[in-house]
């Protein structure tokens, strides 16, 4: 019978000026039976602000030793690829104010970070999946959802259905996200899901259990479940590369956003969705109504808003008749 | 001159935001000029400073050529400014990376569409640019291969060196690129420093744009006319980099000629002092990049050196 081998390796060791290390670390889980097992590697906290996948890096280790004996494979698991940024409260990497995910697939020869997202990369290549899991940014709330490049949407969204998403949106390629961990893993064939669900600096433990019970359902698929997987939920699937499928809310004016409408709620053409006020001269500055009949998939959870601000998505009603069929 | 707020919106508790541009002279759209549009590039708002100075003795005298205008936007970002922060003031998002701009879309893609709107059909765009790295640089024009860059026009800056450099994909959203996307012959100009204002080297880059006018025959103007520049592609550059982490301590100066094994710096331990790594030049070469920092960060490139001497 095979048993449950667990190891915490370092996967980048780098001095700091003052007497610290910068490590990255992953949790490794894996069947002691055999050789030719499948890898499935589950990262997070690129942007240190986003901690929705802490919880679901901790469920999945916590579940697979509960029935230890139905692993068969290897499970790695990276809770903290941008340390720096988790540990201050920091988006991108502090000292270096760069986005850690527009510098993939980074550069062996290359600085600090370059060097990092390099090693990154090596790290992941060859994995049967990778899950890199995002939780918007402080500034908006999303379902639980995943999103694919066009470029790779015939391999990965029949692999997505098995997530337990409520929405998989497949939107335009374009040339800025050629930087992203998903696109250096992607176009070097590495299948790897991003995944969007909640909000920045918070934990929503209900779409933590929704994923986590996804992952099992992906690990199922792979073969590195032999236990029961949770059965999943259907996603709606928007393929939404000429970017019809998405109306964008946003502000018209600056002011403070007070949401009417929660995320995953159906809204009617015309109906109120928000309104943004002034404190200050206690007026309503303007109502958000919804352009057509939908679904909100993202809303504004950080009230201040200025001219232009996302305050929501809707997903058009027609996507959920073309799911239906 | 006139002076035109060429975007704005309102603030909630702040002023408005506005982006002003300084306009001199009529007629074709000659020459657009732009400052910052971070809000530490204190330098690049400092060199348009002086820049429309210059241009409105030179529009007095009756020096500016008839039939051309241009433009000079000091600072695209003025929020961002004014609170010491890079990027944008609440998302924390960068202007130049969001052209050409989307005028329905998020404030800074609003910004980047409301400039560029204003800006995409002048003949000559030239944007004082900042390296994301804290250090000073030999001053440079650096133009991205787009297949549409035009290295003979760059020389007409009079700057030391002109530096080509194969776009990356994040470059595919900055005004640069853009400009040149759209058949404006883009120009980004290096003076030595961002944060800290340098007055020779604003100078300098005063005088290469007013240099580069005059060769044009956009404006009547007698100054230096500057050096023959080098052209050098950006992957030619050598990158000194630090095999350690720790203290700082720079011998060499931006601009100076070093010699083949020259200690150009040291790391040091910051607690003990003890020497960790002795930093030398592989090769004669020109400092074309000095990163100024007290720490250097393992793997940082403190010095870009060109190949060869003044």
């Amino acid at each position: 019978m095979s048993e449950l081998i667990e190891s915490v390796e370092d996967v980048v060791r780098i001095p700091l000026p003052v007497d610290e290390e910068y490590v990255i670390r992953k949790h490794r889980l894996k069947s002691s039976d055999g050789s030719g097992q499948k890898r499935i590697c589950i990262v997070t906290g690129i942007h240190g602000d986003e901690l929705e996948g802490q919880y679901v890096c901790f469920e999945l280790a916590r579940r697979i030793r509960e029935k230890a004996q139905c692993l068969s494979g290897i499970v790695d698991i990276y809770p903290a690829m941008n340390p720096f940024g988790i540990d201050s409260i920091t988006r991108g990497i502090p000292a270096f104010d760069l986005d850690m995910n527009r510098i993939f697939p980074g550069n062996m020869d290359g600085d600090m970070n370059e060097y990092m997202a390099s090693r990154i990369v090596d790290e992941l290549l060859g994995a049967d999946l990778v899950i890199d899991i995002h939780a918007s940014n402080i500034f908006l709330t999303e379902i639980p959802q995943i999103r694919i490049n066009e470029l790779n949407a015939d391999t990965l969204v029949p692999i997505a259905l098995h997530a337990n998403m409520d929405l998989i949106w497949v939107h335009g390629a374009s040339t800025v996200l050629e930087s992203t961990l998903a696109y250096a893993l992607n176009s070097r064939e590495t299948n790897t899901l991003v995944v969007e669900m909640g909000v920045g600096m918070r934990i929503t433990k209900e779409y933590g259990e929704q994923l986590t019970d996804g992952l099992f359902s992906l690990m199922k698929e792979l073969g590195i479940w032999t236990g029961e997987a949770p059965t999943v939920r259907k996603p709606i699937v928007a393929y939404d590369a000429e970017g019809e499928d998405v109306c964008y809310l946003n502000a018209p004016c600056s002011g403070i956003y007070i949401k009417e409408k929660h995320h995953g709620s159906k809204v009617k053409c015309d109906e109120i969705v928000g309104k943004i006020i002034n404190p200050l001269s206690g007026e309503v500055m303007a109502e958000i109504k919804a352009p057509e009949d939908g679904m909100i998939f993202t809303v504004r959870e950080y009230p201040v808003v200025e001219d232009g601000s996302l305050m929501g998505r809707i997903l058009r009603e027609k996507v959920f008749m073309e799911n239906l069929t | 001159m006139t002076e035109e707020v060429i975007y704005s919106f309102k603030g909630l508790y702040r002023d408005d935001f506005r982006v002003k541009g300084y306009k001199f002279g009529e007629g074709e759209k000659s020459v657009c000029i732009l400052g910052s549009l971070r809000g530490n590039e204190y330098q690049q708002i400092y060199v348009c400073s002086l820049l429309i100075s210059e241009l409105k003795k030179i529009e007095a005298n009756g020096q500016l050529v008839k039939g051309h205008s241009i433009m000079v936007i000091p600072c695209g970002n003025p929020y961002s400014v004014n609170i010491k922060k890079r990027f944008w003031s609440i998302d924390n998002t960068d202007i130049n990376r969001m052209f050409p701009g989307y005028d329905l879309g998020e404030t800074t893609q609003r910004i980047a569409a409301g400039i560029f709107e204003n800006i995409k059909d002048y003949k000559y765009g030239i944007q004082f640019a900042s390296f994301y790295m804290p250090g000073y640089f030999v001053p440079q024009v650096r133009m991205m291969k787009t297949g549409n860059e035009n290295v003979e026009l760059a020389r007409q800056f009079g700057l030391p060196f002109v530096v080509l450099h194969k776009p990356r994909p994040f470059d595919t959203a900055t005004l640069n690129y853009n400009w040149q996307i759209w058949e404006t012959d883009a120009f980004s100009i290096y003076t030595s420093s961002t944060e800290k204002i340098d007055k020779i080297s604003a100078k300098q880059g005063v005088n290469a744009v007013l240099s580069f006018l005059s060769k044009e025959k956009i404006v009547e103007y007698h100054g230096f006319a500057g050096y023959k520049s080098r052209v050098v592609e950006s992957e030619k550059f050598l990158s000194i980099r630090a095999n350690e982490a720790g203290f700082l301590e720079s011998l060499v100066k931006v601009g100076d000629n070093v010699m083949k094994g020259q200690v150009l710096a040291y790391i040091t331990d910051p607690y003990t002092s003890e020497i960790l790594q002795t930093v030398k030049a592989s090769q004669d070469a020109i400092v074309a990049f000095e990163y100024d920092s007290p720490i250097a960060y393992k793997n940082t490139a403190l010095f870009k050196l060109i190949p060869g001497r003044w």
